[in-house]
């Protein structure tokens, strides 16, 4: 009886912290706000064509024609309706960037445990060759190997991802390295553990916390790098109506004045990456509190 | 049961201009923007020239306390009562300009880690001349100024030490260097937080003899806050016993510490391992109970939940300020009955374990460090045996090996080549991942910090139930059965299985750490600093526990501890180390009683006793010499007051045993170091008991 | 301190071997045939041959991968399999038009970020370090081109304040020079800014908790005083060691503003010869970039290690 009593309440306590530490991150406006704009955009992309004012590839208007009551946002060169297509814009980057992001962290933190629990030798080689990704930009890389590989969604889910990894690794082998300081890796080593099993049930656990923290924040550097490379001309490719690619489409006409089909998705793109930098904000001070 | 909200007469002030007057404050921090109360209403005064220490256990508002006499105080605190002043002056009601020129010619502060108090990037030099141009010297002036102010706190060569930066020089040099600025505008209130926890015993001994040198020529009036009851007692003339953000009693520190007259001072003074007490003799006494949560009501009696004289009386009205001696008060309603806490009788302490069959043997055990292509000996040639059921207990100042010796045992690190460890009838394996699982099972640990030793993200069953199943094989049911068992014998409930380490406090944390080590009922428990992170109160159950469980088992510990109180009480014999070399060995009493090796004599003298008897104190001159780079011949004799000259830096004195059982490693002969060393008082001073009131 | 720069240069020129093997591997993952790249579709397959052949693109990849470590020691790349010119004056005249453009940004921000750090930093948590904070993090998650855009609308077309392009006329003068440039240097100044303010911020708040600033305020400094003579050096060394890594990472921002603002600068440079698939073009730039990078990281740690002697003990040893 006494112990039915107390174990009901551990769970009520332990989902009593974290109930609290959600309300604590609902309290945050950053948070809100990030979560609302990142659920709009979500929406829009889901629904699709069924919500747009018009067909965002195939209704052919007047081309250029500037923002009006019909056309909100104004038409593209081709004349399709600008505010339809930002609306769906965010369909293949919402996809392409989640992906990169989890693949990068999963890599990184694998190799980031690695290296911060066995040191030596282990640690010396990979921080040489992590050390020669990180000393080029994320986005001239990846530019080198799409030109080479040719731009699919596959290929820039994989190439970012890979890039984002020896940065996610840099993270998790600090925290790491902190971790296995710790007396309780030593308690474990003394009474035989593997350092399979320190990595896997003793150090990894503990953190999670920041690993969570490093996923959104890649997410976040995946739009902008997604964005940045199909602006380039080897993210996503036409005919999709992403943000970066209209930009890339549309630039060269803003000096005659036509901005709006430029304006418009460019937009959308700081919405996004500041929407999810406010939730990484928002994850980051709650955790270490 | 209603409380009567009683405003409490304020207690029987000293007559005279007190220097620092601190009436009923109240201080609250803010917690998610509601206030918690952390001082309850403090009223202490202190006169000019005399030291007043504040004692209690953490959280109980003492720095809080210290910090509010200054106003440097957190962004979250708030003064919400009371009075601060300082000749006269409230400074809670100083404007920011006003109290910058308070701090500038008033007060100062002197910390914890002078490490950290001075600024890393700019050289000594110009932070101490500072401390002078502030007060409007000029260039040529400001620096003679600082020379002197170096030489006043015995910096040898000032002129040397102003062109280094703070990294450079040791930590008690720091100290000093953070005393001669505190100093620099001969402050009317000097307050020290912990000034010299941290230090080694012989350099907080120097440093002590300094500030009490220097606070006896100047006026100041010094506050002293040390969770060290010695340097209290050999530091101070009054003290104030906080609980819980109010000072429960205060009085002349000779009669506070020697006749305590609130349960709570007599509960932490007989919590403590004093007047050479040991584990054979009786337990240490506890105080039930834990410290109130911050922020929680306490309308009478702050102590009343874990007072043993409680009752309903103290629940429902304030505790009257009753005078129990001269210049003594204590706020509490039973002040006749302060006899009826008793510590454990003699007698009841646990039986002799120790015998002499050989448990564990070292035979010339080395480790050397490689730092920057420079061997860095930290273990030389160590012979040491430990013998079935009892307690070694390791000492020595920081660097000296302790750890680095406790680390090889347990296979942490691996000893040099030609070193030999036999555990009972066979050689063990270098690293832990050598041995076999029964040596692994035999040879545990408990650590310093439980916060850092168990897995934060685990529950205690995890812990527990892993280390057992481990380490003896045992699978499902029997895994369940042995974790309760364990549990039980360190009195942890069920509930406290459930919790993570976090949602336990520290002496619950350490019990659990303990239980651990004790999972595949060890031979041998490496105990390094196993109550340094705890409280007096919480170290007195450790320390019971760990007597207890020894007596059932029959484990020997190895037992590390910077605390010779800690020491004497557990240990029944004692190593000395000194840069990796074993100095001394004998039974804890003989290494007591004396004669002891120099080093060991030092040691020993260096401790600031909370007992108040007088000693010679034998001072230790320079810095403890890199382990890199040992002196020649006796390590010791660069510091050593008894070195014979043209001997002891050429010819290395052997570990010899000089009287049965006592080895040492010293060139001068036993008998001489006994006439040498005749004067010294014996350490040992007859327990006294909590008499009735005497003097009202 | 002599040894630690040996060995900072030891491992840089690893890091610099490492770069060429990537650059390798990434340009002959897949089989591709660069003389058909050049000359197009429709060539006849003779002239793709003797094209390949010249270029030496056809050898076997171990041959190919040890002329690239060769050009490497030399420094000399080469010809572009493009334009035919030798690739290394190509570089050197467009990373100085880029570090021209990369040092106009830089001078832009860094006051205005230090400062704005500073003042953060000082008013933790009251609603101007909140504003700094939260316009920090939201500048510096836009896309460079992102910001570029919205300079070109806002302040080109719609408000005519600066020109939209950044092509100076030949021997403009260093007032023209700075009005082509603006936009395009205040795009990357604007990002950068967040950078810096915040890492600004986080070194002020943290020297103004510790041990060292509390003796400076019990000493009776004001607080003027206190923050030039023991706030300022120690807060700013985390700074510092921020920018050196920007500067590095500058050249992948460039791209995109360089494409906005049609600047012939590295990012141009890098683009067109990525769309070419011209092998020596994209590994001499990469390796300058490389070099680039490690020599402003290099500079911020002696910086660090002037201003910090702490640091400097640790790297000496």
């Amino acid at each position: 009886m006494a112990a039915t009593t107390t174990a009901v309440d551990i769970r009520s306590e332990r989902a009593k912290a974290r109930r609290e530490s959600r309300a604590v991150l609902f309290r945050k406006p950053g948070f809100i706000i990030g979560l609302a704009i990142l659920a709009m955009w979500a929406v829009f992309a889901v629904a699709g064509q069924a919500i747009t004012p018009y067909d965002p590839f195939n209704d052919f208007a007047k081309g250029h024609l500037p923002p009006n009551p019909e056309h909100l946002f104004g038409t593209d060169r081709l004349g399709r309706d600008v505010l339809s297509r930002v609306m769906i814009g965010a369909r293949d980057v919402l996809i392409v960037a989640p992906l990169a992001a989890i693949l990068g962290v999963t890599a990184g933190s694998l190799l980031g445990l690695i290296m911060g629990y066995y040191r030596g030798i282990v640690d010396d080689l990979v921080s040489r060759v992590v050390e020669a990704f990180l000393s080029l930009p994320v986005i001239l890389v990846a530019l080198l190997t799409l030109v080479v590989l040719g731009s699919s969604t596959l290929v820039v889910v994989l190439v970012v991802g890979i890039l984002f990894t020896p940065i996610v690794a840099r993270t998790v082998r600090a925290a790491v390295q902190t971790e296995r300081q710790l007396d309780y890796v030593t308690a474990a080593k003394l009474r035989g553990e593997s350092g399979l099993y320190i990595m896997a049930r003793e150090i990894f656990p503990n953190v999670l916390g920041p690993i969570v923290v490093e996923l959104t924040v890649r997410f976040g550097y995946a739009i902008f790098t997604v964005a940045t490379l199909s602006f380039l001309g080897v993210g996503i490719q036409p005919p999709s109506p992403d943000w970066g690619l209209s930009v890339s489409e549309e630039y060269t006409n803003m000096i005659s004045g036509k901005w709006w089909p430029t304006l418009f998705p460019a937009l959308a793109i700081a919405s996004c990456v500041v929407a999810i930098n406010l939730i990484a904000d928002a994850l980051q001070s709650v955790s270490s509190e | 049961m209603t409380a009567v909200p009683v405003r409490d007469a304020a207690p029987p002030a000293p007559s005279s201009a007190a220097a620092l007057k601190v009436e009923d404050l109240e201080l609250a921090y803010l917690v998610r923007g509601i206030p918690r109360p952390v001082l309850r209403g403090v009223s202490f005064e202190i006169r000019p020239g005399e030291s007043y220490g504040l004692v209690g256990e953490s959280g109980c508002g003492k720095s809080t306390t210290a910090y509010a006499a200054v106003r440097y105080l957190p962004r979250n605190a708030r003064i919400t009562g009371g009075r601060i002043l300082v000749n006269g002056d409230d400074i809670v009601k100083k404007s920011g300009d006003e109290l910058r020129r308070f701090r500038m010619h008033h007060a100062s502060m002197v910390y914890q880690d002078p490490g950290a108090a001075l600024n890393p990037t700019t050289k000594i030099g110009p932070q101490v001349i500072e401390a002078f141009t502030v007060l409007g010297q000029q260039g040529d002036q400001a620096e003679a100024s600082a020379l002197a102010a170096l030489r006043r706190v015995q910096i040898a060569d000032p002129e040397r030490v102003l062109t280094r930066y703070p990294h450079q020089l040791s930590g008690g040099m720091q100290q000093r260097v953070v005393i001669a600025m505190a100093l620099a505008s001969d402050p009317q209130l000097l307050v020290l937080d912990e000034p010299t926890t941290g230090l080694d015993a012989t350099v907080e001994a120097s440093v002590l003899d300094l500030v009490r040198g220097l606070i006896s020529e100047t006026s100041s009036a010094v506050l002293l806050i040390a969770h060290n009851l010695g340097v209290i007692r050999t530091m101070c003339d009054r003290v104030g016993v906080m609980y819980a953000g109010k000072i429960v009693e205060e009085g002349d520190a000779a009669r506070v510490f020697e006749r305590p007259r609130h349960p709570y001072s007599v509960g932490l003074l007989q919590a403590l391992p004093r007047h050479g007490v040991r584990k054979s003799q009786r337990p240490l006494a506890t105080i039930p109970g834990t410290l109130p949560q911050i922020g929680t009501p306490l309308p009478t009696c702050v102590y009343v939940d874990r007072c043993p004289l409680a009752t309903d009386l103290c629940r429902e009205v304030v505790p009257p300020v009753v005078e129990v001696g001269p210049g003594q008060w204590s706020r509490c309603h039973h002040v006749d009955r302060i006899g009826e806490i008793q510590a454990p009788q003699p007698g009841t302490g646990q039986a002799v374990t120790a015998h002499d069959e050989l448990t564990l043997e070292m035979a010339n055990v080395s480790k050397t460090f490689r730092s920057s292509g420079h061997d860095v000996p930290a273990l030389v040639g160590v012979d040491l045996q430990m013998f079935d059921g009892e307690t070694l207990g390791l000492v020595g100042e920081s660097g000296s090996g302790k750890s680095t010796l406790a680390r090889t045992i347990l296979g942490i690190e691996g000893p040099d080549a030609g070193s030999q460890i036999t555990l009972g009838d066979h050689d063990l394996g270098a690293v832990a991942t050598q041995r076999p699982s029964r040596d692994k099972r035999q040879i545990q640990m408990v650590f310093q910090n439980p916060d850092s030793a168990l897995n934060r993200g685990w529950s205690v069953r995890n812990i527990l139930g892993r280390s057992v199943s481990k380490l003896t094989g045992l699978r499902g049911k029997e895994v369940d059965a042995r974790v309760d068992r364990l549990a039980e014998s360190l009195r942890l409930t069920q509930r406290h299985l459930d919790l993570k380490p976090r949602q336990l406090s520290g002496g619950l944390k350490q019990r659990v750490a303990i239980a651990r080590a004790f999972a595949g009922d060890p031979r041998i428990v490496v105990a390094d600093e196993p109550t340094s992170a705890l409280d007096v109160s919480v170290q007195a159950a450790i320390l019971n526990v760990l007597a207890e469980l020894q007596a059932e088992s029959r484990t020997s510990y190895l037992l590390i501890s910077h605390d010779l109180g800690v020491v004497r009480y557990l240990a029944d014999r004692i190593a000395v180390m000194y840069l990796g070399r074993i100095q001394e060995v004998a039974d804890a009493e003989k290494i007591f009683q004396g004669p002891n090796h120099p080093y060991t004599e030092a040691l020993l003298s260096a401790v600031p006793s909370i007992d108040g008897e007088e000693r010679t104190r034998i001072r230790l001159d320079g810095e403890v010499p890199s382990p890199a780079n040992p002196p020649s011949g006796c390590v010791f004799h660069t510091r050593c007051p008894r070195r014979i000259d043209g001997l002891c830096e050429v010819t290395e004195p052997p570990l010899a045993e000089v009287e049965p059982g006592h080895l040492m490693k010293c060139h001068i002969p036993l008998e001489e170091l006994r006439r040498l060393q005749a004067e010294r008082k014996p350490l040992v001073v007859e327990e006294q008991t909590v008499g009735p009131i005497d003097a009202v | 301190m002599i040894r630690w720069l040996l060995r900072r240069l030891v491992l840089s020129l690893i890091t610099l071997w490492l770069l060429a093997t990537i650059v390798f591997v990434i340009a002959n993952v897949l089989p591709n045939d660069v003389g058909r790249t050049i000359l197009g579709p429709f060539a006849p397959q003779e002239s793709v041959d003797a094209l390949n052949a010249k270029l030496g693109t056809d050898d076997p990849l171990p041959e190919q991968y040890v002329r690239a470590l060769r050009n490497l020691v030399t420094f000399d790349f080469g010809n572009s399999f493009q334009s035919g010119r030798p690739v290394i004056p190509l570089i050197v005249a467009a990373i100085g038009r880029s570090g021209l453009l990369a040092a106009y940004a830089l001078l832009l921000t860094i006051p205005i970020a230090i400062a704005a750090g500073l003042f953060a930093g000082r008013r933790r948590d009251r609603p101007a370090d909140r504003a700094i904070v939260l316009a920090g993090l939201t500048l510096s998650s836009i896309p460079e081109f992102v910001i570029g855009t919205f300079l070109v609308v806002v302040v080109g077309v719609q408000l005519r304040l600066l020109p939209v392009l950044a092509t100076p006329p030949p021997n403009a003068s260093i007032v023209d020079l700075a009005r082509f440039l603006a936009m395009p240097a205040l795009a990357m100044a604007i990002v950068y800014f967040g950078y810096i303010a915040r890492m600004t911020r986080a070194g002020t708040i943290e020297v103004l908790e510790s041990d060292y600033i509390r003796t400076a305020t019990m000493k009776g400094l004001t607080t003027g005083q206190t923050m030039r003579r023991h706030v300022l050096r120690n807060a700013l060394v985390p700074t510092v060691a921020v920018i050196g890594v920007q500067i590095g990472y500058l050249f992948g921002g460039i791209i995109g503003v360089e494409k906005i603002f049609n600047y012939n600068g590295m990012g141009q440079l890098m683009l067109f010869a990525a769309q070419r698939k011209d092998i020596p073009v994209l590994t001499a730039g990469v390796i300058v970039i490389g070099i680039v990078y490690m020599a402003a990281t290099l500079a911020a740690d002696l910086i660090i290690a002037w201003m910090n002697p702490r640091a400097r003990a640790e790297s000496g040893r």
